[in-house]
């Protein structure tokens, strides 16, 4: 399968790479790690008169904890990077859990995360995880910089929120108030297959009180869902088997999915009940076993 | 310098984009004309005849066109040759030397790592990868490493032993 034709270009710098989206006026589209891209082009799905490959741009990859407890995710930061961090391992349990589950071990060498937040695939995990910890996306175009929230970036399947002229440059998770839990539950098929639901939960604790929850569901709607209602649930108290019984009633209830070859609706709403309270008991413990 | 356009279609209109580029193959630099839409699998194929790595979905899923970018392992049918321009590439046809199978390939043999043989090249350089960075593997470590990539005739058993065949012949030789 042949892409259709186009033109290439390998700026070196972020400026260079934004004059030619500018100058591209919406025909021109960034290849990051080409793992979605690519697949799309030979498939015909997507036809752009220019490619503006930002592989080359030095600065890009990298992720990195700020001294406020704020981690940064560059835009070439790959899915093995994020896999392998020393700094994710042990400040950022929701990524962590979602890293090893994301595609296969060969598509992770090249994918990259913000990469995979921009296609807005309601089935690609990053998605989730960056929605429950309420992480921002900042975009630089012409005009300089700007934070587009992460509830805020996807705006409909493949779909986000950045202007044809601006390129997603780095992925923040902001600084916890509390201690930080998390998980990533994710049922697929096989290896490398997208999820048939999956549930990213991130939490902050103090004096055993839950005091922020994240909640996002991916696979179980047209796109990735916030579980707000659910989140919010738990806020304010601390776990008990009510609250996380309570929580998963709600996540279940906010899941939009339908039936197809992966399974059907009820099934799906079924796995994101049971992951979530999953997820909600092993920190439940992990809590009671820290105090 | 081969120019691979042609092999694409009929020779390249007037304003059809064609790139030059060098990129380094199993230790040779080798400097290509390319249109930006060929990919890496494609350029090692027919423009270098190294018809070692294989395409078998062509939809990113198999694996049988893994080769190593920068020594990593990468689905050579999802990137594009441009994109390898000042990079190096290995592929199956670099493991031998002139004299002596590389210990995968013993390993393989020594165990019946292959039926068909279709997805051993990419089985051998996800692989290399693996023993790169880790030389005493677990099964489940290698199981996992080469999830990525599909096998139709063996059930991984055999490719799974002859993993641990090499990481063993190549830890003894290392020491
Ligand atoms: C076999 C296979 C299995 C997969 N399984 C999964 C899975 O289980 N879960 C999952 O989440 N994903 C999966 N993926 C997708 C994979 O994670 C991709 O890496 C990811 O979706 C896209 O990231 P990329 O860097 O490869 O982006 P690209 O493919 O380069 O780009 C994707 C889109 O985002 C845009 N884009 C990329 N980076 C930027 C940027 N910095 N600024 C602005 N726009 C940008 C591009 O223009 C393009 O429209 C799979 C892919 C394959 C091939
Ligand atoms: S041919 Fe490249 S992954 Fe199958
Ligand atoms: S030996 Fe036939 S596909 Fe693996």
């Amino acid at each position: 399968m042949y892409p259709p034709r186009f033109n290439y270009e390998s700026p070196k710098s972020l400026a260079e790479a934004i004059s030619l989206l500018t100058a591209g006026g919406g025909e021109a589209k960034v290849l990051a790690g080409g793992q979605s891209l690519v697949p799309m082009l030979k498939l015909r799905f997507a036809s752009p008169e220019m490619l503006v490959d930002i592989n080359n741009i030095p600065g890009l990859n990298y992720v990195r904890r700020d001294a406020d407890g704020s981690i940064h995710i560059g835009a070439l930061c790959r899915h093995e990077d994020l896999e392998k961090s020393e700094v994710i391992a042990e400040h950022q349990p929701t990524i962590a859990a979602a890293a090893p589950l994301v595609a296969d071990p060969i598509v992770r060498t090249r994918g990259t995360f913000v990469g995979s937040v921009c296609h807005a695939d309601p089935q690609g995990d990053w998605s989730a995880t960056m929605i429950a910890l309420d992480g921002h996306i900042v975009a630089q175009g012409p005009n300089g910089k700007r934070n587009i929230p992460a509830r805020d970036f996807v705006t409909g399947p493949f779909q986000n929120a950045l202007a044809f002229d601006e390129i997603a440059i780095e992925a923040v998770i902001p600084a916890p108030k509390g201690d930080v839990h998390g998980g990533y539950l994710k049922l697929e098929r096989r290896v490398g297959d997208f999820a048939t639901a999956a549930v990213a939960v991130a939490l902050e604790t103090s004096g055993g009180k839950v005091i922020r929850a994240g909640i996002a569901l991916t696979g179980v709607g047209g796109r990735t869902i916030n579980a707000n209602v659910a989140a919010d649930s738990l806020v304010g108290s601390a776990l008990t088997i009510e609250s996380i019984t309570r929580a998963g009633e709600l996540a279940a209830a906010a899941a939009e999915p339908r039936s197809d070859h992966r399974g059907s609706a009820s099934y799906k709403r079924h796995i994101v009940s049971t992951f979530l309270t999953r997820i909600l008991n092993n920190i439940s413990e992990s809590t009671v076993k820290a105090a | 310098m081969s120019s691979l356009y042609e092999e694409i279609s009929a020779p390249p209109a007037a304003g059809v984009p064609v790139r030059r580029v060098t990129l380094n193959v199993n230790g040779q630099d080798r400097t290509v004309d390319v249109e930006p839409r060929l990919l890496l699998a494609h350029l090692l194929r027919q423009g270098l005849k190294l018809t070692g790595t294989h395409t078998g979905c062509d939809t990113s899923n198999c694996g049988a066109c893994t080769v190593l970018f920068d020594g990593r392992p990468i689905k050579s049918c999802t990137m594009f040759a441009v994109q390898a321009d000042g990079h190096e590439v290995q592929t199956v046809e670099g493991l031998a030397t002139q004299s002596s199978l590389h210990p995968l390939q013993e390993g393989f043999k020594e165990e019946h790592g292959l039926q068909c043989g279709f997805c051993t090249p990419g089985m051998m350089m996800a692989a290399k990868a693996l023993l790169e960075s880790n030389p005493n593997p677990t099964e489940d470590e290698i199981r996992w490493a080469i999830s990525g990539n599909l096998c139709r005739c063996t059930g991984y058993q055999n490719i799974v032993k002859a993993i641990l065949w090499a990481a063993e012949k190549m830890r003894g030789s290392s020491n």
